[in-house]
């Protein structure tokens, strides 16, 4: 026997509820592909289980009259990938949450879990923070906000307060000549870690550069927004000297891991080489003469 | 601490059982329910023998606590076959000999009726993605897609 609860509550406020009575025995529960696997290897022995897929808000997709998005932090890859329209606005960070392993793991897997479990190697966490994703948080305190690339702390830690529940990812509307892109490196095809991943997003008006964001993830600790890599893309025609001079910059942003995976070597080499095929998807989305 | 009692339906039969809170789905087909067709390879998502259907979604039981079953509606395996009746893809992998152990095959054949469900002309590569989450240590992979496009071939042909 064991002494371990589980609570689906249909409200936020009973969420928050709950997870607050539990102090810090308590856990989320979304997708459960992190998590119960977690579980079952011993590395964590919760005392409650707050599933918080029965609460509406968690799992809908909404897209705001000014042409932004709201997406709930539980809704599956699956789910996200039926959208008629997020894709289409959002290929980038489609394409970041749809690698997130098997067909089976994608009907379970969330954006929301996959940033609160805060591996440096999450595949949607750097196509969010290109994206200039805004989390809204809710916790005893109430609700609050803050940019994606606040929330990671470090390898499995985040910056949310005890009893905060990631609610959702507001992602801003998108000006004429916008696109963003996804790609990471691994060994093989499908079902493994990012050895390096890269997001990009970018607009271009009249063929110059206006906006960019650059995520990059498994170099580091936590997933980086190397705004260095931005800074030298912006401005310009996304010519090879621009390119080359954003690679370099997140070359040398890496503060990689020697692993079986990669060496901190070719980490630091596939950041560049990666950031420059990024940027080349991104661009011609955008709609690149 | 009492167990919970989870209301669900499982293969379109109303089904009551109770469990612990840290349950997987998987553990309770298996023990309680005696729905042993789907197999527990890893019990950690990588394998996929473990595939069901929970409310048309493909999924992992072994990455579901059994708790969330609750109102929910969930095929395994053991529904696949009407009656005496096999599924075309249940026929055509005999056919094929699509499998040799016969672990993987349960998730393989869920997983890949999940695939036809939604397209039923899925090109090569598209049913090795689909069926990247299902591994097999038997055959090569290449008997059971070769099994999956035979099948999608002729339900199409069936469908005219
Ligand atoms: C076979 C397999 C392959 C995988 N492949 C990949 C891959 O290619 N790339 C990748 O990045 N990941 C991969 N993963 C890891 C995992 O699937 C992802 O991290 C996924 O996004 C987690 O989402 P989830 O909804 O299942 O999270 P859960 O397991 O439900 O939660 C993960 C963690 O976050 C917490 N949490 C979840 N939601 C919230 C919330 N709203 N507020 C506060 N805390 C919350 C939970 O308590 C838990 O600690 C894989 C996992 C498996 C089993
Ligand atoms: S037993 Fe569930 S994926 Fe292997
Ligand atoms: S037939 Fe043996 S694992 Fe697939």
């Amino acid at each position: 026997m064991t002494d371990i609860q589980y609570l689906a509550p249909h409200t936020l406020d009973e969420a928050v509820g709950a997870f607050a009575a539990a102090a810090g025995t308590a856990r989320i529960l979304a997708g459960g592909t992190d998590l119960l696997v977690q579980m079952r290897a011993g590395m964590v022995r919760p005392g409650l289980i707050v599933d918080i897929k029965k609460i509406a808000e968690m799992t809908s997709i909404e897209e705001t009259a000014d042409g932004g998005f709201v997406v709930g932090a539980a809704v599956s890859g699956a789910v996200l990938a039926e959208h008629p329209r997020f894709g289409k606005v959002w290929p980038g960070v489609l394409e970041s949450i749809n690698l997130i392993g098997s067909t089976q793991v994608q009907g379970r897997a969330s954006a929301g879990g996959n940033l609160c479990n805060g591996s440096p190697a999450g595949d949607s966490v750097p196509a969010m923070m290109a994206a200039d994703a805004i989390v809204t948080v809710q916790g005893p305190n109430g609700r609050r906000q803050m940019p994606v690339e606040a929330v990671p702390a470090g390898p499995g830690r985040i910056n949310l307060a005890p009893a905060e529940i990631l609610v959702s990812f507001t992602l801003p509307p998108r000006p004429p000549g916008s696109s963003d892109a996804y790609l990471r490196m691994i060994p093989r095809t499908e079902m493994d870690i990012a050895v390096v991943g890269c997001g990009v997003s970018l607009t271009l008006t009249n063929g110059v550069c206006t906006a960019a964001r650059v995520g990059l993830g498994a170099v580091a600790p936590t997933v980086l927004l190397v705004e260095a890599a931005a800074k030298a893309l912006i401005g310009s025609k996304l010519d090879t000297a621009a390119v080359d001079a954003a690679a370099a910059a997140c070359s040398a942003a890496c503060r990689p891991i020697d692993d079986k995976r990669g060496t901190i070597v070719y980490r630091t080499k596939v950041a560049g080489v990666l950031l420059k095929r990024t940027v080349g998807i991104a661009a011609d989305r955008a709609g690149r003469a | 601490m009492a167990k919970l009692h989870v209301s669900t339906t499982i293969n379109g039969e109303p089904t009551e059982f109770l469990c612990e809170a840290n349950d997987s789905m998987l553990d309770v087909l298996r023990g309680p329910l005696g729905l042993t067709g789907s197999k527990e390879g890893c019990g950690s998502g990588d394998c996929g023998a473990c595939s069901i259907m929970l409310d048309d979604r493909l999924v992992c039981s072994c990455l579901m606590l059994a708790a969330e079953a609750e109102d929910s509606d969930i095929t395994t395996i053991e529904g696949m076959a009407v009656g005496e009746k096999l599924h075309p893809l249940q026929q055509k992998f005999l056919e094929l000999a699509a499998l040799q152990c016969g672990i993987c095959t349960p998730g393989v054949l869920v997983a890949s009726k999940a695939l036809l469900e939604r397209n039923l002309n899925p090109t090569e590569t598209e049913v090795r993605y689909w069926l990247a989450g299902n591994l097999c240590r038997c055959t090569g992979y290449d008997k059971i897609v070769r099994a999956v496009l035979d099948t999608a071939a002729e339900m199409r042909e069936a469908a005219q």
